[in-house]
């Protein structure tokens, strides 16, 4: 398992999900990608996207005007 | 058995798209979404940014349609390729600074090659006849099909019973007495569709999905090139003018006054490139300057800047100054009076 860190601070929403997007693209199932984002947006907008693919938010967390989550790759 | 079909649905958010691909969906076609980041969309960005909206949070539209739809949604930053759809539409402008007609096209266009790449057979798009002044009307539709390079493989459900028959529909991949003959600008079929699909909360956003159709923003566009001699932007200069007030005193410069603490955050992160100011001796907000001011220029622009803070009505203001360079000063000025400010000045 992989884990890798995808720095979308500064991004607005949508670009943090379409970053997620491209980054998952290149991992495999099972693989994990942290993302930190400083738009409150994500925190709705990265697990939508999840659901709607298929993979997993394993933690979401927020503090000092950043946010954090952990997903999974799913199939 | 007959190979299960495959269609990518334009979805931009609102109704209309989403009744489409559920149309199709109903048929027992595979639909999946794609969505185009052109950069001036109007999700979510000022909303995360003013704190006012944080109260409310934003949804992503064509995120939460594609949940309701149970479909996968692809969103697709096509920000470098639109800037030529911007800068020369070849279909001109519409009521502000929308090139809608191109920008079909050129969408429509891109899902075209995404469906080749992907193996999908055809391309849904939720227009209707006569819904929009200038890139929906029964003369527009050919054109977008054509100039696309979709043709035939272009399907719109809504009103396909009113176009001549698309590949779809003569395969039989999809029944044509299914699908609808929607025209003009009543909102009444597709909420009546929307009803018994038993959709509600959708959007239906009154100025369109996206900045470029709003007046106040087009102006600030138009501002931005005449100012700069030229049309190319980067995305942080579009991002800019969803941003603060921008006044404008002399052709050669600009200020970006922040209207509240969120605007000043964000507005925060391009302090490295922008000269900006603040008040140190009353509480105000952060202002960028754009351009390339001359010294008397920035003591105006100080004025200026102490104007929108507490001290508005002081003698004098002590007013920070960041150079692009991290060079500091202060100016301590008179802030400007409301009738010295011309109208004009605002973008
Ligand atoms: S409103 Fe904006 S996104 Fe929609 S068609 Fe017109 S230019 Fe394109």
């Amino acid at each position: 398992m992989t884990i890798e860190t995808l720095n979308a601070r500064r991004l607005l929403c949508p670009l943090p999900v379409i970053r997620t997007q491209d980054k998952v693209k290149q991992l495999k199932v099972g693989d994990r990608l942290e993302v930190i984002c400083t738009d409150p947006g994500v925190m709705q907008d990265i697990p939508a996207w999840c659901r709607i693919n298929g993979h997993k938010v394993i933690e979401a967390t927020a503090g000092n005007h950043e946010y954090t989550l952990l997903i999974e790759v799913g199939s | 058995m007959s190979k299960q079909r495959k269609a990518i649905a334009l979805i931009s958010g609102g109704l209309d798209s989403m009744l489409a691909a559920k149309t199709i969906m109903e048929q027992g076609v595979h639909v999946e979404g794609i969505n185009f980041f052109t950069g001036f969309c109007v999700e979510g960005h000022t909303h995360a940014i003013r704190e006012k909206d944080k109260a409310k949070p934003k949804r992503n539209n064509s995120l939460w349609v594609a949940e309701q739809l149970g479909m996968k949604l692809h969103i697709v930053d096509v920000i470098e390729e639109y800037k030529n759809v911007l800068i020369n539409p070849k279909h001109g402008y519409g009521a502000h600074m929308n090139p809608c007609l191109d920008c079909k096209i050129f969408m429509v266009n891109k899902a075209k090659q995404w469906i080749v790449e992907n193996d999908f057979d055809f391309i849904i798009t939720g227009e209707v006849i006569g819904q929009r002044p200038m890139s929906q009307r029964k003369a527009t539709m050919p054109i977008v099909a054509k100039e696309s390079g979709a043709d035939d493989l272009l399907l719109r459900p809504l009103c396909a019973k009113n176009l001549p028959a698309t590949l779809p529909e003569r395969e039989g991949w999809v029944d044509r007495e299914k699908l609808h003959d929607i025209t003009g600008r009543s909102r009444k079929p597709q909420i009546a569709m929307a009803e018994q699909f038993g959709f509600d909360d959708y959007s239906q956003p009154a100025g369109g999905c996206c900045f470029l159709t709003d007046k106040s923003y087009s102006a600030k566009l138009v501002d931005l090139w005449k100012s700069q001699g030229h049309k190319e932007y980067q995305l942080d200069d579009v991002m800019l003018l969803k941003v603060g007030r921008h006044i404008r005193p002399q052709p050669n410069f600009k200020l970006i006054v922040a209207r509240e603490e969120g605007e000043g955050r964000f507005l925060q992160g391009y302090k490295n490139e922008f000269i900006s100011m603040i008040s140190v001796s009353h509480r105000g907000p952060l202002a960028l300057i754009d351009g390339t001011p001359s010294a008397e220029d920035l003591y105006l622009a100080a004025q200026i800047t102490a104007r929108f803070g507490q001290g508005r009505d002081a003698e004098q203001v002590e007013i920070n100054v960041t150079m692009i360079d991290g060079s500091e000063r202060t100016l301590q000025v008179k802030p400007i009076r409301d009738e010295d400010m011309p109208k004009a000045w605002y973008v």
